[in-house]
């Protein structure tokens, strides 16, 4: 029963990948700026052109483009980048453990600090901190990722010049490096300066990105916690002594979480988009900064290769969601 | 039916429901005061040239990164300093506002339109058309939608009307996900049911019973989205995909005057701050149009 529902939601999620690729593959086709044009010396003749066309198979119609690609990427093939003659699926391992650091550390940051805010919120309830912490909270939801980027460049920047502003580690530092997965490594070979000179990279982008995040997550965590202390069950361990804070962490919270975890997986969705921008902002070297580039050179394998990964994402990360709220409901999990 | 019973009927007594709907409002701080600032932003960019104390494409090189008013060397007259170009930071500022205007009203209308025609649909007929519907937004919410927005832009040509589009493109899903909802609870209701059973035929129903009950909810997300317009519009200028470089902007303002940071903070600074106050307004009107609208949370 639960394997069949798991088979019919990969299925979905097949099927929303497929719409994706379509979508690309149409919309880039229709882009004015002609991609041999612009890799080509003016010089060139009609002949070089042609065979360059033919080169990267932009000579056939739209419906034979479409089997080629969906053929090769089949077989793990995506193609060579136009502006920077390189394998797409090389250039996306290179540049994709960043981005995930970068989405790891934003997550985690949000989960701590938001979660940490609501058991707060709700242990001061009804008080004057309350109102504080609602207020702060507002105004992180109202403004979005981008523009606290924009004010935290503002602020370290020039105000307080104690964090670099661009880049994911100083190269000189991270020279040693053998792998893309810059965390892992560092900590796995004990290389502490690598390790706090990431940390450092990472501490402005992850604040933009995470910030946002953690008040969704301390506003919804509050209200579950807020309404699961209401209960009778709450008021029986109360009676039998229990102290306010374990009666939030111990009582409350296993309850509250569910909601509250549905809700950060599809806002965690909002930052993997939001990274975009946000390494671009900060000259951060992921995918997401990748992407940009590659729109603005026309790079049609590199930017159908991207937006995949960004769908892949997209996709695996509600159906993990999805088994993870199973998990954390009986109900549901009994079904 | 005595007299008594009928006048304790609502609707029957005191205003009507226009203007009981139009003092919840005003009665919202959140409504007054971020619809204000809007107000007041909509007048300075109508009267830009009025108001605009030099001409915000004027370069005078010996006017260059001047700091604003009250800083030292700052000139009088350049309130809020100068670019490296030497053009006036509050001018620019002020024609600013008309691209994220235009943009902000022009595209979350667009959207709203485009979100609601399909939500309806997908709420009312159900079945394949709404199954059609809903994988069509599951597909859209699978991009990136800055991404998305980036490469439409390519797409089109940069230019406003790329940008508007763009947002169309993209943001029409946020309506037709709540309207699709909101329709489909509607249609449970008493009054649907009586509709049908006095004949009404069924796209009379949607268009002129279920749309009314809708567009509450639909309001607030439509302050919402003007304010998403404004920030995509920022970050669109921001990568140098939005207007020409002519027309002064706060994403391409807040992207020149990222370069020298450093130097003349305060040509990075005004326009965000502008930006920040323009997000906020539009997001309390949303919040204060929901609260007052929403007969659930005004009780």
């Amino acid at each position: 029963m639960i394997a069949l529902a798991v088979l019919r939601r990969l299925l979905v999620a097949l099927a929303t990948l497929v719409g994706v690729a379509i979508v690309v593959f149409v919309l880039l086709r229709v882009v004015p700026g002609d991609p041999v044009a612009m890799m080509i010396s003016p010089g060139a003749s009609a002949a070089d052109v042609a065979a360059l066309r033919a080169h990267y198979g932009l000579d056939g119609s739209l419906l034979s483009q479409f089997a080629v690609w969906v053929r090769y990427a089949l077989r793990g093939d995506f193609g060579t980048s136009i502006s920077l003659h390189r394998d797409v699926l090389a250039l996306l391992g290179e540049r994709l453990p960043a981005t995930l650091e970068l989405a790891t550390a934003a997550l985690e940051f949000a989960v701590i600090v938001g979660g940490a805010t609501a058991i707060a919120g709700a242990m001061a309830r009804r008080t004057w901190a309350e109102s504080v912490i609602d207020a702060v909270n507002g105004l992180l939801l109202a403004i979005p990722d981008f523009v606290w980027a924009l004010a935290l460049v503002l602020a370290f920047g020039v105000v307080w010049p104690l964090l670099p502003l661009t880049g994911r580690v100083n190269p000189s530092v991270a020279a040693g490096m053998a792998t893309p997965f810059y965390f892992a490594e560092s900590l796995a070979r004990l290389r502490f300066d690598v390790f706090f000179d990431l940390l450092k990279h990472l501490a402005l982008p992850t604040l933009a990105l995470g910030l946002p995040l953690a008040a969704v997550i301390a506003r919804v965590l509050k209200g579950a916690l807020n309404e699961a202390m209401a209960q009778d069950y709450v008021l029986l361990a109360r009676l039998k002594g229990m102290s306010e804070l374990r009666l939030v962490l111990q009582e409350a919270l296993r309850n509250a979480i569910g909601p509250t975890l549905a809700l950060t997986g599809v806002q965690f969705t909002f930052l993997i988009g939001g990274t975009v921008i946000i390494e671009r902002i900060f000259a951060y070297p992921g995918i997401g900064n990748m992407a940009i580039e590659a729109v603005i050179n026309r790079d049609l394998p590199l930017i159908q290769g991207l937006v995949l990964v960004f769908a892949v994402i997209f996709i695996l990360i509600n159906i993990a969601v999805d088994l993870l709220v199973a998990l954390f409901n009986p109900r549901l999990r009994h079904a | 039916m005595t007299e008594a019973s009928v006048s304790s009927f609502p609707a029957a007594s005191g205003p009507n429901l226009a203007t009981r709907r139009l003092r919840a409002l005003l009665a919202e701080p959140k409504v007054t005061i971020g619809g204000g600032f809007i107000l007041a932003l909509i007048a300075i960019a109508l009267f830009a040239p009025w108001i605009a104390p030099k001409n915000p494409l004027d370069q005078d090189l010996m006017l260059a990164s001047l700091p604003p008013a009250g800083l030292a060397s700052a000139e009088p007259g350049y309130y809020l300093g100068t670019d490296d170009l030497g053009r006036d930071v509050l001018s620019r500022l002020i024609y600013g506002a008309r691209i994220a205007l235009i943009v902000a009203f022009v595209a979350a209308s667009l959207a709203a339109l485009a979100g609601t025609a399909l939500g309806l649909l997908a709420g009312w007929y159900r079945g394949w058309v709404d199954g059609l519907i809903s994988r069509l937004v599951d597909i859209w919410m699978a991009f990136p939608p800055v991404l998305l927005s980036i490469l439409l832009v390519a797409v089109l040509g940069a230019g406003v009307g790329s940008v508007i589009a763009a947002i169309a493109i993209i943001d029409w899903t946020r309506f037709c996900r709540v309207v699709r909802a909101e329709t489909m609870a509607q249609a449970q209701a008493d009054y649907v049911t009586a509709a049908h059973a006095i004949g009404f035929p069924p796209f009379h129903i949607l268009m002129r019973e279920i749309l009314p009950n809708v567009v509450p909810a639909l309001l607030a997300l439509v302050s919402l989205e003007m304010g998403i317009a404004v920030i995509v519009e920022a970050i669109l200028s921001f990568v140098g995909l939005s207007v020409s470089s002519d027309t002064p902007t706060w994403g391409g303002m807040i992207a020149e005057g990222r370069q020298f940071i450093h130097q003349t903070w305060w040509v990075f600074a005004a326009p965000l701050a502008a930006l920040f106050a323009t997000v906020l307004a539009f997001n309390q009107l949303g919040d204060g149009l929901r609260r007052a609208l929403d007969p659930v949370l005004r009780r």
